[in-house]
């Protein structure tokens, strides 16, 4: 099905003043065309940890929303410097943040098991030396 | 209860106070924002001791009712523009969040 594009913000590393902009911006649009209010709240938790990823851990990137009929398409693409291992990322308690990131409340090693509990379908692709690339699909029918 | 209620009962501090006519439904308390995003519900109170800008966007995003900075930690000066702007409110006292959430109980808040 035809896929329209929503949204498309660039993301900037450690530019923790717009961080979050993204995902506010996305939920605003979303409100505006109709999507309940639980579906706006998964997308928010979803794009809201991926951006701060972006913001965080990476060189910079960018955030594309995209939706049809019947589904939500979010894609996050960084810079690098890419996840080693993708399998540790997403256990929880697990973060390289350093000490003064931890200081803001961030680094529990959540984010990514939270996208992949609100999502309902994900797709990461990323290794050492090339970017991140996290595709996400939340469904508009639940 | 409204936010301005429980300002004037707990004698709170108002930061930013954009919004004050928003109803209160439940407290969370926490500092690690990945977990506020995923446990918090919408028009909770948060009590925390983070006062950096990424709050006012946990806040926007999971529609709290408004934060709370405990044990008098400060916000920073572009968190509370931010609020203003975005209709985000911070509050803030003295308490700590133990103190501050039993006398919310025994308000049955
Ligand atoms: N875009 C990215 N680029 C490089 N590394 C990443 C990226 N996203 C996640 N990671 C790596 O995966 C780890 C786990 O990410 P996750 O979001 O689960 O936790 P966190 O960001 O460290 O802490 P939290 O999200 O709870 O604040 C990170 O600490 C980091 O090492
Ligand atoms: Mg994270």
């Amino acid at each position: 099905m035809r896929k329209q594009q929503i949204l498309n913000k660039e993301i900037e590393s450690f530019d923790f003043q717009s961080g979050g902009e993204a995902s506010s911006n996305l939920k605003n649009i979303l409100r505006k065309l109709g999507v309940s209010a639980q579906i706006v709240r998964k997308t928010a938790i979803v794009t809201y940890e991926l951006e701060m990823n972006v913001v965080i851990h990476s060189l910079g990137g960018e955030i594309t929303a995209l939706i049809s009929e019947d589904e939500l398409e979010i894609r996050v693409d960084d810079d690098g410097p890419g996840i080693a291992d993708l399998d540790k990322a997403f256990t929880a308690g697990y973060s390289t943040a350093s000490d003064e990131i931890r200081e803001m409340g961030f680094g529990a090693g959540m984010g990514l098991v939270n996208v992949k509990r609100y999502a309902d379908q994900i797709d990461v692709k990323s290794s050492l030396g090339e970017g991140t690339h996290v595709k996400v699909i939340i469904k508009l029918s639940s | 209860m409204t936010v301005k209620e429980l300002v004037d009962l707990f004698n709170l501090e108002i930061v930013a106070g954009p919004n004050l006519e928003k109803e209160i439904d439940g407290v969370y308390i926490g500092d690690l924002l990945s977990n506020v995003m995923a446990r918090a519900e919408k028009d909770n109170l948060w009590l925390t001791v983070q006062g950096h800008q990424n709050v006012v966007a946990v806040a926007l995003l999971v529609e709290l009712s408004a934060v709370i900075l405990v044990e008098d930690f400060e916000y920073e000066e572009n968190s509370v523009q931010r609020a203003c702007q975005k209709g985000v409110n911070l509050l803030k006292t003295k308490k700590k969040s133990y103190d501050l959430a039993c006398k919310f109980c025994e308000s049955e808040i």
